[in-house]
């Protein structure tokens, strides 16, 4: 079947998943291989005085047990996103060795690795490590991690403070302040949350002594870069004698973009064992302690605004927990895509935002699903709702009055979404927001709530509900902008894609970015199929193997349709101009006169001498007569660097009943209209809405990691950590508009993480309203019926 | 997630078992739902596990004068397919039926959980207000112990080391009594908060049998004897529910965590305990 985009096929993918005969990590047995277990931190903060490992040394099947002071010779693991801007400032960096070798600065950090014939031999021989601890106070909240006195978790950072970094314009927002008719003002707590990919991370390293050359299988989101940090920063060895296979890979959210520790571990480990492979992969619990966290702020907003609701500033003071060291990338997301992003899709002229990076005996914080761009939506919706209540406007009506209007684009963000030091800077491209808005207010009945509200009450509950009107910035790119230091990653995000169409007529196309259960192999088959005009099944996706895969930045960010997917069409894009001069040659006309239709080529006017693809693709590949210049093989590589970010946006509205005698939240009705562009595969991005909007509503209602004072992580593991399960969400009620980007040739934007940065705030917007008559005008999340009581109890006085 | 090492032994008969188990370090291994997480955790150490899996005589539900025999082995599947249960027992069906998911109730023993003896359990609640009783045997013989003083505390009951609880017995239900069980969990695990299990009869002389059993409130399951008498004797109309549920707690102390800390869980066990007794009164024939 020839396909275009826009159809809905069920994803090549799944079969293999759905029978359990994909090849996860964990699925990998190699010969001779042995098994890694790691000891890890039982305190928040502490020094290390000794550890004895004599007892687990002689422990059955144990080939060795090994400490910090056994991996000196890799470095520290690299940091590559300092926070920045304009000032260049200082961001006082600590990051994990592979084991800890003098202190810990969290529960869960890793101290000690046992590597023995089996991972029951590994374990048992852990609880025969001893280590002579020295514990240490600790702290595990930003705010107060900041205050003097607070216990220091490293001398370099005075105050445990990383960074503090600011954007926008304080005199210009000031002035705003100063002359605002009405000012409302909120703390607002983003709780941390644990990503809970359902495969956990792991790997499998192998170290050839022959060739000096390590190999490893890892469960990651980003293989070409984690080559790179490996071989340029970690271990000193050149990048050709590292291969990175990611295989299947179950999930990552954003925590398996990083480069953690566990990496160069297992491939130091074989090493030591002369060669013989070495798996760890971590359990559920031991994931909770030990691969990153998200969100985790707290904010202080003010809003300015005129008495018509009109905002003419926004003042926002925001502690971000960045955990006991740094991750790969943790001080650019409460930045760069936090703070730059704080006017929405609205028309303020005046936003100034600063941000305090913080150490604090957690665990590290990165990119969670959204990466500070739910943080932001999360801020700047509550503070519409805020502002409609403080002037008794509707919250739909105060929207429409701030929504830049469609005649606005390319709009330049006055809070500086761009101007990164080398002067790049990224406009928003387009955008029609009320529509979407106009949508989802039908569907949902807006005008009757009222009705409904009173009926409610009748049952001893409260209605509410809350809207969501978010602006998303995705397909992050250009080079650019996001290389400048102190933007970025100090690196390029442009992505690339090879087409080989091989003499047998398969068609297969290799990609640097990294599915990890996005579904690529078919919306990547889809681009391509449509381009060449030939059956999605004559299309096979290849990814996520350094070794036979073009160097690509990976999948986070919403950016592998926007930018690998664009890559790819100008890979097909090469194939066709090839091929167009080929058969130009063969049919003794003019590459300009040959017509590319339904993977088909012909002179204009005589498509009854029509070659297809695979028969110039035959020619090609032999090359027994080609034209005078041309080589053999059809092989084309792109690689595409997107001039811009894209932009989804759209509104969401939930609807919420809130039980009066429990406290407890039902979630009862909820309203997604997307713009996400063009839709490569309707059916994928249904599935990725779907998929965020139960994320974000986790988060609004029951996620939520609690640390005891004394840095233990007290929500350790599903039986109090509270993951949304399906029969706890209603029937979702998805529509679209379609406005397609024109920053890349297919009109796509990304899909990824508009659902959990677009319902958080809808929900809490939504109970807050149901709660409204009693004067409650904020609750802090999780919404569980314990907290929602007591704001109901302490509201009643 | 791995257990330490443990040794094995599948017991054949009830004497068996109670001949392995009096060795110390020996656990009793009944459906595993409890014992093996807590060993995978390492929470909890085995020498050896004592497998009563197969033992048959500890198995199934039987009418028994005018009551129940439940063996200790039944699973929750088993008592949700029984038709003894299910006409007269409808209380421990409307439990049943939501403990834990399929794959638990499938494998999960009555026996097991009630020996375990978690706080927040619903089947400790329910037998409580059942009015049930367990009987417990060791080498040295048989003994009966009403539910009311079996447990003792969170994971304590009154089983001895080297006894096996063998079977629980339920009286008949009181006839025209009406049974209710309100409860409200704890979102991850699942694990009730507050649970409040109610059986009453209303006659035309008021409520004369009141039962309550209140689980995931204390540190071990209750019945709630303030609640019990205070509804005793009334109509059991709104007035007196309230007047009754209001004292749920009395006597215990209620329990606080991270998703419920004891203002709000004494709160909601008085809600829990109105709803059910006004669902109970209102099935009382």
């Amino acid at each position: 079947m020839t396909v275009t985009i826009g159809a809905p096929l069920r994803r090549k993918e799944d079969p293999r998943f759905l029978t359990g005969t994909a090849h996860y990590v964990d699925d990998i047995t190699l010969p001779g291989m042995a098994h890694a277990a790691v000891l890890r931190s039982p305190y928040a903060h502490a020094n290390i005085r000794s550890i004895d490992t004599s007892r687990a040394v002689a422990m059955p099947g144990v080939l060795g047990v090994f400490t910090g002071t056994d991996f000196m010779e890799y470095n520290p693991l690299p940091m590559a996103w300092p926070a920045g801007g304009s000032a260049g400032l200082q961001n006082n960096v600590n990051t994990p060795r592979i084991l800890a070798t003098d202190s810990v600065k969290w529960t869960g950090e890793g101290v000690a690795a046992v590597v023995a014939e089996t991972r029951e031999q590994a374990f048992d021989a852990l609880e025969a490590i001893h280590v002579e601890w020295e514990p240490l106070p600790a702290v595990v909240d930003a705010e107060q991690a900041t205050q003097p006195g607070a216990p220091q978790l490293h001398e370099n950072a005075p105050n445990n403070v990383v960074f503090t970094w600011t954007v926008g314009d304080r005199d210009g927002t000031d002035r705003a302040f100063a002359e605002a008719e009405v000012i409302v003002r909120q703390r607002l707590v983003n709780q941390r949350l644990i990503p809970n990919p359902m495969e956990v991370r792991g790997d499998v390293g192998r170290y050839d002594p022959a060739s000096g050359e390590y190999t490893i299988w890892m469960s990651s989101q980003t293989p070409h870069i984690q080559r790179l940090l490996l071989a340029a920063f970690v271990m000193g060895v050149p990048e050709h004698k590292i291969r990175v296979i990611a295989p299947d890979v179950g999930g990552g959210f954003g925590a398996k973009i990083y480069c953690y520790a566990d990496y160069a571990m297992v491939l130091g480990l074989s090493k030591k064992l002369a060669g013989r492979p070495v798996k760890w992969v971590e359990t559920r619990r031991e994931s909770y302690g030990s691969t990153t966290h998200g969100r985790d702020h707290i904010t202080y907003l003010e809003v300015a605004a005129k008495r018509d609701g009109e905002v003419t500033g926004l003042r926002v003071k925001t502690y971000a927990n960045l955990g006991g060291r740094l991750s790969t990338i943790g001080p650019g997301i409460p930045t760069t895509l936090y703070g730059r992003l704080l006017a929405g899709p609205y028309r303020f002229p005046n936003v100034w935002c600063e941000v305090v990076g913080v150490y604090t005996n957690t665990t590290f914080v990165d990119a969670y699903r959204g990466a500070g761009r739910p943080e932001a939506t999360y801020v700047l919706e509550r503070a519409m709702d805020l502002l409609a209540d403080e002037l008794g406007i509707d919250p739909a009506e105060i929207r429409r009055r701030n929504f830049l209007p469609p005649d606005a684009f390319p709009y330049r963000n006055p809070s500086g979404l761009g101007r990164a030091p080398n002067g790049a800077e990224i406009l928003i491209d387009s955008g029609n927001y009320e529509p979407a808005l106009d949508k989802a207010l039908a569907i949902a009945g807006y005008e009757r709530l009222d009705e409904a509200k009173a009926e409610a009450r009748g049952r001893d509950k409260y209605l509410g509900a809350g809207l969501s009107t978010y602006l998303e910035v995705c397909g992050v790119a250009p080079s650019k902008w996001i290389g400048a230091v102190g933007e970025g990653w100090g690196a390029a995000m442009w992505e690339s894609a090879n087409i080989r169409v091989h003499l047998t007529g398969k068609i297969v196309l290799t990609i640097g970015t990294s599915s990890h259960g996005q579904g690529h192999e078919t919306t990547m088959a889809q681009i391509v199929a449509g381009e060449l005009g030939v059956p999605v099944e004559d299309v096979i996706v290849q990814h996520s193997d350094t070794q036979g895969t073009p160097f690509g930045y990976g999948t986070y960010g919403s950016r592998s349709a926007a930018v690998g997917g664009t890559a790819a069409q100008l890979a097909a894009g090469k194939v066709k101009e090839k091929a167009k001069r080929l058969a130009a040659h063969l049919l003794e006309a003019s590459p300009d006169d040959i017509v590319y239709e339904s993977g088909k080529l012909y002179v204009r006017g005589s498509p009854d001498r029509a070659k297809t693809i695979q028969e110039i693709a035959f020619a090609i590949d032999l090359g027994f007569d080609l034209p005078a210049g041309m080589e053999p093989y059809l092989d084309e590589t792109a690689y595409y660097d997107a001039p811009n970010c894209t932009f989804p946006f759209g509104t969401h509205v939930a609807i919420v009943e809130v039980d009066e005698g429990t406290g407890a939240v039902d979630l009862v009705r909820y309203i997604a209209v997307d713009d996400v562009g063009n839709r490569i595969n309707p059916l994928i991005v249904e599935g990725q809405i779907h998929g965020g909007i139960a994320q974000g509503v986790g988060q609004a209602l029951w996620e939520g990691a609690v640390y005891g004072e004394n840095g233990a992580l007290l929500s350790g593991s599903m039986l109090d950590y509270a993951l949304p399960r399906a029969s706890w969400l209603p029937d979702l009620e998805l529509d679209q508009t379609v406005t397609p980007s024109p920053t890349n040739p297919l009109g796509v934007k990304g899909v990824g993480e508009t659902g959990t940065i677009a319902s958080t705030p809808a929900v809490v917007n939504a109970v807050v309203d149901a709660l409204s008559p009693l004067g409650i005008r904020h609750i802090d999340m999780p919404l569980t019926p314990a907290r929602v009581w007591a704001a109901m109890q302490q509201a009643k006085g | 997630m791995i257990p330490a090492a443990f040794d094995y032994a599948k017991a054949s008969s009830v004497d068996e078992a109670l001949d392995l188990l009096a060795a110390d370090g020996s656990r009793a291994l009944a459906g595993g739902h409890s014992i093996l997480p807590l060993l995978k955790l390492r929470l909890a150490h085995a020498d050896r596990l004592v497998d009563i899996g197969g033992l048959a005589e500890l198995k199934g539900v039987a009418a028994h004068d005018g009551g129940l025999r439940i063996g200790a082995l039944t699973t929750y599947r088993e008592l949700l397919d029984s038709a003894l249960v299910s006409q007269g027992y409808p209380l421990l069906a409307e439990a049943t039926d939501r403990i834990a998911d399929l794959q638990v109730r499938n494998r999960g023993t009555v026996g097991g959980g009630v020996a375990h003896a978690d706080p927040a359990s619903d089947m400790a609640g329910i037998l409580l207000a059942l009015d049930a009783a367990f009987v417990l045997r060791s080498r040295g013989g048989t003994r009966t112990v009403a539910s009311r003083d079996f447990f003792r505390g969170a994971f304590t009951t009154a089983l001895a080391p080297g006894e096996l609880l063998t079977e629980i017995v339920l009286p008949p239900l009181p006839a025209g009594a009406g049974t209710a069980y309100a409860v409200q969990e704890q979102a991850a695990s699942g694990y009730p908060i507050a649970g409040v299990a109610a059986v009453v009869r209303r006659s035309a002389g008021g409520c004369d049998h009141v039962a309550v059993g209140v689980n995931g409130v204390a540190d071990a399951a209750y019945r709630a004897a303030a609640t019990e008498a205070t509804l005793r004797g009334t109509a059991g109309d709104a007035a007196a529910i309230a007047a009754a549920a209001a004292r749920v707690a009395e006597g215990v102390r209620v329990q606080g965590d991270i998703h419920a800390p004891a203002e709000y869980r004494a709160h909601l066990v008085s809600v829990m305990a109105g709803r059910a007794l006004e669902r109970a009164i209102a099935r009382s024939a």
